[in-house]
């Protein structure tokens, strides 16, 4: 399975270690994870609340693995986890691993899919700040980092 | 025909609830009529949020796609996860 959505904390370690079960034709595992994080000061975050669509997030997310290793050929194995539920700051929320032959292909297409999870896969966050919780807005720059992949 | 509505995050908290049966005349029609029917019935928050995103049968739609008996029709802000 390579892709899931749970409220559970992952280890990324153990998934980086799994995409090299097997294989004898990986050269580079890449990997990301997100945390959140406490912007500091008046505003700062003390912990966010994930929502998801269920049934469509996970096929969105599974489309986008599909996209990347359709992208990349050499990619041998992708491994994406994200969390849903209330998360502390300092807590990790997504992970997204990839193994291919070579570093290229496998920090390519990791960043691919970060860049088309964070506009395409339907999650949203809500943060806690001492001035209450707040939805918070998608970012233009998020777009723009997505719209670099487009032909 | 019948259709189910989803809404999410500070839209299905502006609405009030997160799902809803919904009764549209016709047998086929757009994801905006969709919309502009919620409205008039007094989903009056689809028509307030800015950059209004949906799906149909848990893809992306943009406003023209088309809505059949029994499908499933979300509304939702833009994603922010990640």
């Amino acid at each position: 399975m390579s892709v899931s959505v749970q409220h559970e904390d992952f280890d990324a370690g153990r998934e980086c270690r799994a995409l090299l079960d097997g294989r004898s034709d990986v050269g580079a595992v890449a990997s990301f994870i997100g945390v959140v994080r406490g912007d500091g000061g008046k505003q700062g975050v003390s912990a966010m609340t994930l929502e998801h669509y269920p049934g469509m997030t996970e096929k969105s997310l599974e489309e986008i693995v599909a996209q990347a290793r359709q992208r990349w050929p050499a990619v041998s194995g992708v491994r994406v986890i994200h969390r849903v539920g209330r998360l502390q700051v300092g807590d990790q929320i997504v992970f997204v691993g990839v193994a291919g032959g070579h570093r290229g292909e496998a920090f390519a297409a990791c960043e691919f899919i970060m860049d088309y999870l964070k506009t395409r896969a339907p999650f949203w966050k809500k943060e806690e700040t001492p001035a209450g919780a707040r939805w918070v807005d998608a970012r233009d720059s998020d777009d723009a980092a997505a719209a670099r992949w487009q032909p | 025909m019948k259709i189910r509505i989803k809404y999410f995050a500070g839209l299905r908290e502006a609405v009030g609830r997160g799902e809803e049966e919904f009764e549209v005349a016709g047998e086929e029609c757009s994801v905006a009529a969709v919309r502009d029917q919620l409205v008039a019935g007094g989903v009056s928050a689809l028509a307030e949020l800015r950059n209004l995103r949906a799906a149909v049968n848990q893809s992306m739609a943009g406003p023209d796609a088309a809505v059949r008996d029994g499908d499933e029709v979300a509304f939702f802000p833009p994603v922010t996860g990640g």
